[in-house]
């Protein structure tokens, strides 16, 4: 038996995650249309425009489905697909959020595209592991305030980059583009059990 | 901190992030406005779209700095700007402006016919137009970090697009098989890198994104150069010069997301208005064809 992870195919760099699946033996499904979420213990959100991803989960009416999926099952959003189920810092009409995790956000924080960088992040997991990864940041958000129920996973200049809330993973940065695995893994190590009567 | 670190995998990162979506040439803070709300990705920052370069003639430049300013002052999304092939100058303003992407364009009078931009010395990655394969090979090599077929340029028509995509992937097929020996023929005869095309014979596709633009006019043409194996449209003057753009450019943007989806597409292509008119290629003599344009 094969875990199904849903990748939100709206728009963005969904495919890089899929080649991260199959080394952790799980099965990719492409996520355009509600009834999908059925199928899948797991989804990620990627990154890509989180304007135009937003504008793209009313226009595909998948909206309340997520928010409903996010109750039961682990989201992965990188980058756009953490302000996606994020709250923004500042209110745009143009992105409007899922507001899933206690966390607020600002968009592209780091400024154009000549601003983007690869570095080596320390990530904390249960206050005992620690690990070093390069990571990739482009045009990325960032993290301004979280709440008490939000554990931070990884810093970059004093400021969160890699945070988990209940079963749900977000990082302001692309772990996709360096081929790291940790985060996948940490979302959907458990993916078998939660849904065992796929 | 590492900030404005030049690799190669940052830009490339930034075109990934593109995919699935598409690209709007706009003029104005207006029209740039337009384009995000309707979902574009990332906009094209341009003094006078494809079209209107065509039926005006005379040199086509950089745009004012003062023009792209104002539309990225007006948008989030990334904003892109053309600088004319071989124009290092014209390169280094819109790196110092900070745009996100250049395009070294064919769309734009050429600065140098027989050299173009060495894209590897920039921060800011670049987009390059290609008609086949050594064409492509030859702009990534320079440095180009996401290739996008040219097509024809304010015609309004698919057809050199289609071409163009149909050529680059019948050529990526024809590596399979090759040997190493017959990989440095086939090098020399389409004029690439030789360690390039060992790559795409490796991995079947090209090393960058790539994606499609040059006559894109309705969801249908949008859709279609997606399943023809575009990973992004670049739409120039089909949006601004039909009917009602802000709807036509929110149906590309859904035609490109649901791009194989049948019933999907009917009820995004029903009810548009007007696309821009178009022309037939046969109509645009030999040497006033954008695509020749690029060594």
């Amino acid at each position: 038996m094969v875990a199904k992870i849903g990748l939100l195919a709206l728009q963005g760099d969904y495919d890089k995650h899929s080649h991260i699946l199959a080394q952790l033996g799980m099965q990719s499904v492409l996520i355009r249309y509600p009834q999908q979420l059925n199928e899948i213990s797991g989804l990620i959100i990627p990154g890509g425009e989180s304007t135009t991803i937003s504008k793209l989960i009313d226009i595909s009416n998948l909206r309340q489905p997520l928010l409903l999926f996010a109750r039961k099952f682990p989201i992965l959003g990188t980058c756009a697909g953490l302000i996606i189920i994020s709250k923004l810092q500042q209110e745009d009409s143009r992105v409007k959020t899922l507001k899933i995790l206690d966390i607020t956000i600002t968009r592209n924080a780091y400024g154009p595209q000549s601003y983007s960088f690869i570095d080596n992040l320390t990530v904390i997991i249960d206050n005992k592991r620690s690990l070093n990864i390069d990571v990739t940041f482009i045009r990325a958000p960032q993290i301004n305030t979280f709440e008490s129920n939000v554990e931070v996973l990884a810093s970059y200049n004093n400021m969160p980059v890699a945070i988990r809330q209940g079963h749900h993973i977000g990082l302001t940065f692309h772990p996709e583009l360096n081929n790291v695995i940790l985060f996948h893994q940490l979302a959907f190590g458990h993916a078998l059990i939660t849904r065992p009567y796929f | 901190m590492k900030q404005n670190t030049t690799s190669f995998a940052i830009k490339v990162g930034l075109a990934e992030m593109l995919k699935g979506g598409v690209i709007m040439d706009v003029t104005n803070p207006e029209q740039a406005t337009i384009a995000e709300n309707s979902g574009a990705v990332a906009v094209m920052a341009l003094e006078r779209i494809p079209a209107d370069i065509r039926k005006d003639g005379g040199i086509a430049r950089m745009s004012d700095p003062e023009i792209i300013m104002e539309i990225q002052q007006a948008v989030t999304i990334p904003v892109m700007a053309k600088c004319r092939i071989g124009h290092l100058v014209e390169a280094q303003i819109l790196e110092a402006l900070n745009v996100d992407f250049i395009d070294e364009s064919e769309v734009l009078t050429p600065a140098d016919d027989i050299n173009h931009v060495w894209k590897h010395d920039y921060n800011v990655p670049f987009v390059c137009g290609c008609r086949n394969l050594g064409e492509a090979l030859r702009r990534i090599g320079e440095g180009a970090c996401m290739i996008r077929t040219k097509g024809e340029a304010g015609s309004g028509n698919i057809v050199e697009a289609v071409r163009h995509m149909r050529q680059l992937q019948y050529e990526i097929r024809g590596l399979n098989g090759l040997n190493i020996e017959e990989l440095m023929a086939k090098a020399k005869d389409i004029g690439a890198p030789f360690d390039l095309v060992c790559q795409v014979a490796k991995i079947g596709k090209l090393p960058v994104p790539h994606f499609a633009a040059g006559g894109i006019a309705t969801p249908a043409d949008a859709a279609l150069m997606i399943q023809l194996g575009a990973k992004t449209v670049f739409v120039g003057s089909g949006i601004f010069m039909s009917v009602d753009p802000a709807r036509r450019a929110e149906a590309i943007v859904e035609a490109v997301t649901y791009f194989d989806d049948f019933q999907k597409l009917a009820s995004i292509s029903t009810g548009l208005k007007g696309a821009m008119r178009g022309i037939d290629i046969s109509d645009i003599p030999e040497e006033q064809r954008l695509q020749n344009r690029g060594w």
